[in-house]
């Protein structure tokens, strides 16, 4: 059993000895010997390796690979199956590099190209994801028709010169891309809680793990571009040109891989990061606020606030599912909980001060698709975390347990899509694709 | 008498949520109390309840915690949520439907005719 402690803990390897040796003691009262006794016991336990699998499956949230019952080999391979990864990362860097071409990039900048970058990325990475989770062919066409979907929508519709609504559409078509991936990513169900929390862990270790390959690639082509300078002539530019978007979407579905081959690395990193940036925020919004009180909201309506205060509430929202997926929901109420319910509330107040105003003044003003795209976000994710603040209030008190401030996140989660979808199909049309 | 394993599966939520609706118990105690309930018929695999417990803390409809009791050693009692009882009033009715349903169609079909005639 002692090899097989990745699925389960200290906790539940007491509690099962404790159970044996009860059920020796009682056999041993009834009369048996020692020997005897233990293997009775031993025997009643049942069979170890199906014990083994039924925790597995019960401690899903936390090994993610034991999720799909994957074998035991498999699991330990670190190096899993990498040349799967380079295959569908060169098939996303050939596409935006044959878009790019198409479309002459950078010395013109069609419309077309920013609209369409996502949907040249994200089905490899849908794709990647559907291989590994080793979809049957019915699930890939199910995973694909969202996709396709999208495709048609955006292209269709016909666009003015320039306008806003075309801008969202490439903003916030990235989003509902990725939610097509979660399906891929879940192996075709959606449904079950621990699905959901799997893909929203998977996101935020996504993300950390794109930011460090950008990082580094971006002080690689730096350097790339110093060292070519005295060669004059403009190939510095050139490779630029050639390797920023072919690497940038090729490491999309590189990251992807490193979370999946790599999950203990990043497991100790989540809950660091929590525990550094939750009370840093907690603090700033608290000394926000109290700025924002004191001095009110002075200055003219600024078509930036609204945006700046959208992101401040994605990076709270962001820290929340971060904090929630990393912790262990069994543990009793500590002080990071409490700067985590300090982060929010504070969040909640700096933006309920902003929002009202932003109301009164878009009412005077008319709404435009920029302004309505802002302000329908800032609410949804206001929503989000305020059910977030009244459920870790509830747990604080003891009212409560953290499962449901889980499951909040995970119901909560598919209103973002939708709202982003809402912003892509809906949004053009009603405003008159302007 | 051989319990078909499927049923033994399905009972065996409601009857765990039952037994802790009496009051907190341990893991080796609910078994007793499980065999006691169904003069031993009922004989589950022991390591299976583990798991069982575990999934139903992680749906939030039991506690737990390690105590010490002063008698014995180290164990981990569970007791039942609200969550949990609510879920437990959800199986009765079912059972309860289910049962009558059966009892309903056993009243008239003749199950020994051999002895009747």
């Amino acid at each position: 059993m002692a090899d097989e402690s990745e699925v389960m803990d200290a906790h539940d390897m007491e509690e099962l000895e404790a159970h044996l040796r009860d059920q020796t003691a009682d056999l041993k009262a009834a009369g048996l010997t020692t020997d005897e006794a233990f293997l009775i016991a031993m025997k009643r336990m049942g069979n170890v390796n199906e014990l083994m699998r039924e925790f597995a499956h019960e401690y899903s949230g936390r090994l993610w690979r034991q999720l799909f019952g994957a074998d035991a080999d498999e699991a330990g391979d670190s190096s899993g199956r990498w040349w799967e990864a380079l295959v569908f990362a060169s098939i996303a860097a050939v596409a935006i590099q044959v878009a790019r071409l198409a479309a002459s990039f950078p010395a013109e900048e069609p419309s077309w190209f920013y609209r369409n970058a996502g949907l040249f990325v994200l089905p490899a990475l849908a794709a990647y994801l559907a291989r590994r989770r080793d979809l049957s062919t019915r699930r890939w066409l199910v995973a694909a028709i969202p996709f396709s979907i999208a495709a048609i929508v955006v292209n269709v519709y016909p666009y003015s010169e320039s306008s806003s609504t075309e801008m969202l559409v490439v903003a916030h078509l990235p989003v509902v891309l990725w939610f097509f991936c979660a399906y891929a990513y879940s192996g075709g169900d959606l449904r079950s809680h621990e699905r959901r929390m799997d893909f929203i862990r998977f996101t935020g270790e996504w993300f950390i793990y794109y930011v460090l390959i950008a990082l580094g690639g971006g002080v690689l082509l730096a350097l790339t571009a110093l060292i070519l300078e005295p060669t004059g002539g403009a190939t510095a530019e050139r490779v630029i040109e050639w390797v920023l978007p072919s690497g940038a979407a090729g490491a999309v579905v590189i990251a992807a891989w490193l979370v999946e081959t790599k999950q203990r690395v990043v497991e100790n990193m989540a809950p660091v990061l929590t525990m550094l940036f939750t009370p840093l925020f907690a603090l700033m919004l608290a000394g926000a606020t109290v700025v924002y009180a004191a001095t009110g909201l002075g200055s003219a309506f600024d078509r930036e606030l609204l945006g700046v205060f959208d992101a401040l509430l994605v990076v709270v929202l962001g820290l929340v599912l971060y904090g929630v997926s990393a912790r262990d929901p069994d543990e009793a109420p500590g002080w990071m909980d409490k700067a985590q319910l300090a982060a929010v509330v504070g969040a909640i107040a700096l933006d309920a001060v902003v929002l009202g105003t932003m109301i009164a003044r878009i009412g005077e003003l008319g709404f435009t698709p920029n302004r309505t795209a802002a302000l329908g976000l800032n609410i949804v994710l206001l929503v989000s975390l305020v059910g977030t603040a009244v459920l870790l209030a509830k747990f604080l008190t003891g009212r409560g347990t953290f499962h449901r401030i889980e499951r909040w996140q995970t119901n909560y989660i598919p209103v973002l899509g939708m709202w982003a979808a809402a912003v892509v199909i809906v949004l053009p049309p009603l405003f008159g694709f302007a | 008498m051989q319990i078909d394993k499927d049923l033994v599966a399905a009972a065996a939520t409601p009857l765990v949520l039952g037994i802790l609706a009496e009051g907190e118990s341990y893991g080796y105690a609910i078994l007793k109390r499980v065999r006691d309930l169904s003069e031993g018929e009922l004989q589950w695999t022991d390591g299976m309840l583990y798991p069982l417990l575990h999934r139903l803390h992680r749906q939030g409809y039991l506690t737990r915690e390690w105590r010490t009791p002063d008698s014995g050693r180290r164990r981990r009692y569970y007791s039942i949520t609200k969550d949990g009882r609510a879920a437990l009033a959800e199986h009765k009715q079912q059972w309860a439907t289910v049962s009558r349903a059966l009892g309903d169609i056993w009243r008239g079909v003749d199950l020994m005719p051999s002895i009747a005639g």
